[in-house]
């Protein structure tokens, strides 16, 4: 896999500080288009605020992004989401007492037809666009847990905090992003667990090679097996870029993960 | 049926394939209720109605101690157009029952009217999770209109029904920015502000009538006055059944409306952002725009219904539309089951009926209010009747 293709996602002189506390300083990092990119970096470095920054959930204090080739710096949200940027919560954050289906159907809200008039007259076309998209949801929840379809019309808060990820994750892919931004997906869960969840991951890309993916994990075996390539952070900085092997090797890296040598 | 060739998938259902259960328990429990409600109204003396509340309660803790209750809703789920066509005719048997009767039918009316008011309610808080602690003064709206267009102004009064709508939701819509600003107890906050305001411009304002109120001119069809007593094949009805069938219609409008806007998109973005201002906003969700759809459409609702029963009881003062007016629709939603319709019914009727029939009580009618809402919100926070999950088109095999 090639590194060469050009940027889908740059951020430069990125900063983003909370009182005294600076959480992104001066960042730059450039994703590149269908690349899977690991974010790694000890806690507080800053993943989880890069995220909320991309994704207009908090505003940058300085710095711009550019999507696409085109700056969305300060963007809301729901712009964000309409440009094809997609995410899921390192704290899940889904709405538990509604079901599977309509969890997922949260994230296709820019697929769904939201006019008044069809939502409330026009049922029987209504009922079309609901077969269509329950096949859809039905068809991303085979891959990533069978079972779960029969569970489609159940409260999400029934389900495991497994399956809840894996529900966070089908909302997060079903309006077919470009970029993907996974916030810890695998927390929680087992070896085997967050294994089989990386195989659906890698599934899901396989069948659309223009996904981006961003991926914020702590277990490194993870990121060895699944990334193209690593950016670590430290207090908001990037300190390494580079595959896997190298960033892992470099000595900058260790002292940010063990502590420094005395 | 017409999907079936569309969905050539190996998947067998679009919609979970019910287990077919039997739309029997759902009727007979429904004519229970009704030949009940029959008896309660026609009851006149105190101890007698006592003792029927009572077994009520009782019938009702032993029913679901012996588990009667879960065929009945598993009925009731897959056959809920059949259950709500039955439901119709079950109010039309009551107000066939009490033709004659003034005093049971306008108390009929007024549970009818109360129902679309709620339901309104249930838009704003149930499913956007908007408290609107001015119920009244929409509702108050609404009535003022209609006291006002029927006496200045030629208007056609079904006309004025809608216009008694526009009027509540026009006035909410000054709510809209500080509404929007602020959230959950904030929000509700500048409703009580409203409410409390609404009252006193009613009370200082000559032009409507001050404190002493308004008459407001009958309901009027092409001729038909719906103030006179009918008489059909020599039987004689009073004149409510005319504002009973108005109300029905509008109660069943009203009632499919909020019954489809629940089961669709529109919905679920509703119950997204009452769930997750956060990460609604991540997936797109316009949280403005769905927030004013709901407040404005919950306070239409609000306002029809008062202009309506501004026309049914002919009179209106600033006293009918206060705070703790208020208060009740709210409880009758925390009392219903928050965000579930068909318990805005069941509880409206408690709500309404129980008090007016125990005379007794009318002193302490807050009291028992209190007491039932804080034990509600004790022993059964969703209220009596929990808010199912959404199904889009129940009970229906594809």
């Amino acid at each position: 896999m090639t590194t060469t293709t050009p940027a889908i996602l740059e951020a430069r002189g990125l900063t983003r500080q909370f009182g005294g506390v600076v959480a992104l300083d001066n960042l730059d990092l450039t994703v590149n288009a269908n690349e899977i990119l690991g974010l790694i970096g000890p806690n507080g470095s800053g993943k989880t605020t890069f995220f909320n920054v991309i994704t207009g959930i908090y505003q940058p204090n300085g710095g711009t992004v550019t999507f696409e080739n085109a700056d969305v710096t300060g963007a809301s949200p729901q712009k964000m989401y309409h440009a094809g940027v997609s995410r899921t919560f390192q704290r899940s954050r889904l709405s538990l007492p509604l079901s599977l289906f309509d969890n997922i159907m949260i994230g296709n809200h820019k697929r769904l037809n939201q006019g008044l008039w069809f939502n409330l007259m026009r049922r029987q076309a209504f009922r079309d666009e609901f077969e269509k998209n329950y096949q859809a949801a039905r068809a991303l929840l085979e891959i990533f847990s069978p079972p779960l379809v029969r569970r489609m019309f159940e409260p999400v808060g029934t389900l495991p905090m497994i399956d809840r990820r894996r529900i966070e994750i089908c909302r997060a892919l079903i309006s077919a992003p470009r970029l993907l931004l996974l916030d810890e997906p695998s927390a929680g869960m087992t070896h085997d667990e967050t294994a089989a969840l990386m195989n659906d991951i890698l599934l899901v890309r396989d069948q659309n090679r223009n996904l981006t993916i961003v991926i914020v994990e702590h277990e490194m075996g993870v990121i060895e097996r699944i990334t193209n390539r690593c950016v670590v952070l430290n207090f908001g900085r990037k300190i390494a870029d580079g595959p896997y092997r190298s960033v892992a090797a470099d000595p900058l890296v260790q002292e940010a993960y063990l502590g420094a040598s005395v | 049926m017409t999907e079936m060739n569309l969905s050539r998938a190996p998947s067998p259902a679009s919609v979970p394939v019910p287990s077919s259960a039997s739309l029997w328990p759902s009727i007979v429990a429904l004519a229970f209720a009704t030949a009940y409600l029959i008896a309660l109204l026609a009851v006149e003396e105190q101890t007698l109605i006592i003792g029927l509340l009572t077994a009520a309660v009782v019938a009702v803790v032993a029913a679901n101690y012996l588990g009667l209750f879960v065929p009945v809703g598993r009925s009731f789920a897959e056959h809920e157009g059949t259950f709500g066509l039955a439901a119709i005719v079950a109010a039309f048997a009551l107000a066939a029952y009490f033709h004659e009767d003034h005093f049971v039918l306008l108390l009929v009316v007024t549970v009818i009217l109360y129902i679309v008011a709620t339901l309104g309610l249930n838009v704003q808080f149930g499913y956007t999770g908007i408290l609107n602690f001015a119920g009244a003064s929409f509702f108050g709206i609404g009535a003022y209109t209609s006291a006002v267009l029927n006496a200045h102004t030629a208007v056609p009064t079904l006309l004025v029904v809608l216009i008694g709508g526009l009027c509540a939701a026009l006035i909410g819509s000054l709510l809209l920015l500080p509404v929007l600003r602020t959230r959950g107890h904030y929000a509700a906050l500048v409703t009580i502000a409203f409410a409390l305001l609404f009252k006193t411009f009613l009370e200082v304002n000559d032009v409507l009538g001050g404190p002493q109120g308004l008459q407001v001119g009958g309901m009027h069809i092409f001729g038909w006055s719906f103030n006179d007593n009918l008489s059909i094949g020599g039987i004689e009805l009073s004149f409510y059944i005319n504002y009973f069938l108005i109300s029905m219609l509008l109660l069943v409008g009203a009632f499919v409306l909020v019954r489809r806007l629940e089961r669709s998109w529109i919905g679920l973005n509703l119950d997204a952002l009452r769930l997750d201002e956060t990460a609604a906003s991540c997936f797109g969700l316009n949280i403005a725009r769905w927030k004013i759809v709901s407040f404005t459409l919950g306070n239409l609702l609000i306002g029809m219904a008062g202009a309506l029963f501004g026309m049914v009881g002919s009179f209106i003062a600033p006293n009918n539309y206060t705070f703790a007016d208020s208060l009740i629709l709210v409880s009758i939603l925390l009392l219903g089951g928050i965000g579930n319709a068909w318990g805005v019914i069941v509880a409206t009727i408690i709500v309404v009926i129980v008090p007016e029939k125990l005379q007794t009580i009318q002193e302490y009618r807050f009291l028992i209010y209190a007491a039932l809402v804080i034990a509600v919100l004790l022993f059964r926070p969703e209220g009596l009747l929990t808010r199912p999950v959404r199904r889009y088109f129940p009970g229906v095999r594809s």
